[in-house]
């Protein structure tokens, strides 16, 4: 909680102008839209399995950038057309916590 | 109580027992709870909900097929979870874990078999049919190959693979008289074709010139093909990374047209009769429908049902669609002539819709 009051407060600086993160919102994209290619459960699909155990050796920074930037040449989209850099660390922050179920 | 008694007795007087208990399900269907694992049974006639399943596991992205009496439903789960469901009983018949990572599944022409497409071990599975003479068709995303599992000669499958269909496929549609399978490539331009008529199916190139185009395009969700749509001798298949259909003759395999769209297509479904092709799209346009009319290309009628438009099913004659509107939590039931809202019904995140006439039909 106090890292999420933290990142919320950073992102309140540094984006003063953008409306604030909302966390339903976000976890409802990763489970529903993420989860079409990697699985409602985040276990893998068409693409791998972003589960924590699977992901924790990535720093936050790298999940944050493939998911603005996607990876080229594969089915991974960038996604910064859609959402914010803060709402990409977020998310990053939210899939290596693992709080997923 | 009193109705039932005297069904009995007006049974018992025509001799058949047995006849208060006769259910019908040629016009029931099932709608995917994705989030909460359960399926909801409808009624397509009556416009309603008559029961919830529970208990099937992981249902995100989950399909499933009906037995030839269309009674039992075949569910594929996401989490490899296979259940049989018994639409008159309304209850799991049986059910069990076949993997880990399934993706969907198809039922043979005899309705003996039941094949579950999964992605581990090995390739990733994709676009799994059935196709006439107790085969399935399957191909993978990762080697861009097609296998035709012929059964016809009892369990152990005659494997005929064919190679080179193009690089990373990612769905396969097989058309209604088992003939002609395409699949969509994400990882290059086109689709490719192969007749399953042929003693030994070569690929064919469709569209070779069409693709994700100079700039490619993010693509937040993968069209889907099983909607394709056959609208007198023409398909509609939904462009990946573009907004628009593609339209393709049905004997030539050459392009005849494209429709600008909304957005990106994910479903392309034409109406029973053809005359009609509707379309919804990915996120976050997923809140659109359009329609298009099949003899002039034009888009005819444009609206929104709501939140996460997942899936559409038309009833077998084609004079009603069910909409699944996911983050409302509602199946919307339109008239596919007036396009006017009829019946909304409650559900559980609803995804995909499935009437029991699927049965009946080969790829579906």
């Amino acid at each position: 909680m106090r890292n999420l009051l933290a990142l919320l407060l950073l992102t309140g600086t540094a984006h003063a102008g953008e409306p604030a993160l909302d966390p339903t919102a976000l976890t409802r994209l990763v489970h529903q839209d993420c989860g079409s290619c990697h699985g409602l459960t985040l276990k893998g699909g068409l693409g791998p399995d972003i589960r924590p155990e699977t992901i924790d050796h990535y720093d936050p920074d790298v999940l944050q950038s493939v998911i603005l930037d996607g990876i080229p040449d594969t089915a991974m989209p960038p996604w910064r057309p859609l959402i914010s850099e803060a709402e990409a660390a977020w998310i990053a922050d939210y899939l290596l916590k693992g709080d997923t179920e | 109580m009193k109705t039932l008694i005297s069904a009995i007795a007006l049974a018992a007087t025509l001799g058949t027992a047995a006849l208060a208990d006769t259910i019908a399900t040629g016009d029931l269907g099932l709608v995917i709870e994705r989030a909460k694992g359960s399926v909801l049974l409808i009624d397509q006639s009556d416009r309603a909900s008559l029961a919830r399943i529970e208990g099937l596991g992981d249902l995100s992205h989950a399909s499933l097929v009906y037995s030839p009496d269309e009674r039992f439903a075949y569910v594929f789960g996401r989490d490899g979870g296979l259940t049989k469901v018994d639409i008159v009983e309304r209850k799991i018949a049986n059910r069990v874990v076949q993997g880990g990572n399934s993706i969907g599944g198809a039922i043979s022409d005899d309705g003996k078999l039941v094949a579950v497409s999964n992605y581990e071990p090995g390739s990733k599975t994709i676009g799994l049919v059935d196709a006439p003479g107790r085969r399935f068709v399957f191909t993978m995303w990762d080697t861009g190959e097609t296998w035709i599992a012929d059964m016809s000669k009892g369990n152990d499958p005659e494997i005929t693979k064919i190679t080179g269909m193009g690089k990373n496929p990612y769905d396969a549609l097989v058309t209604g008289n088992g003939r002609t399978y395409i699949t969509g490539l994400f990882g290059e331009d086109g689709l490719t074709a192969l007749d399953l008529w042929a003693d030994t199916p070569e690929p064919i190139r469709v569209l070779p010139n069409y693709g994700r185009g100079q700039e490619e395009m993010p693509v937040y969700k993968m069209p889907h093909l099983e909607g394709w749509a056959l609208t007198g001798s023409e398909f509609v298949l939904p462009a990946v990374g573009h907004h628009e259909v593609l339209w393709v003759d049905a004997q030539t395999l050459e392009e005849t047209g494209r429709t600008k769209t909304y957005s990106q297509p994910v479903f392309a479904m034409a109406r029973p009769d053809g005359r009609q092709v509707w379309v919804n799209f990915a996120h976050p346009m997923n809140d659109t429908i359009q329609v298009i009319d099949t003899v002039t290309k034009q888009v005819i009628h444009q609206f929104k049902p709501g939140p996460a438009v997942l899936h559409m099913e038309f009833t077998p004659r084609g004079h009603e669609i069910w909409v699944s509107v996911r983050d409302e939590n509602k199946v919307k039931v339109y008239d596919t002539h007036s396009f006017e809202l009829l019946r909304e019904i409650e559900a559980d995140s609803p995804s995909g819709i499935f009437f029991t006439a699927r049965a009946h039909r080969t790829g579906l």
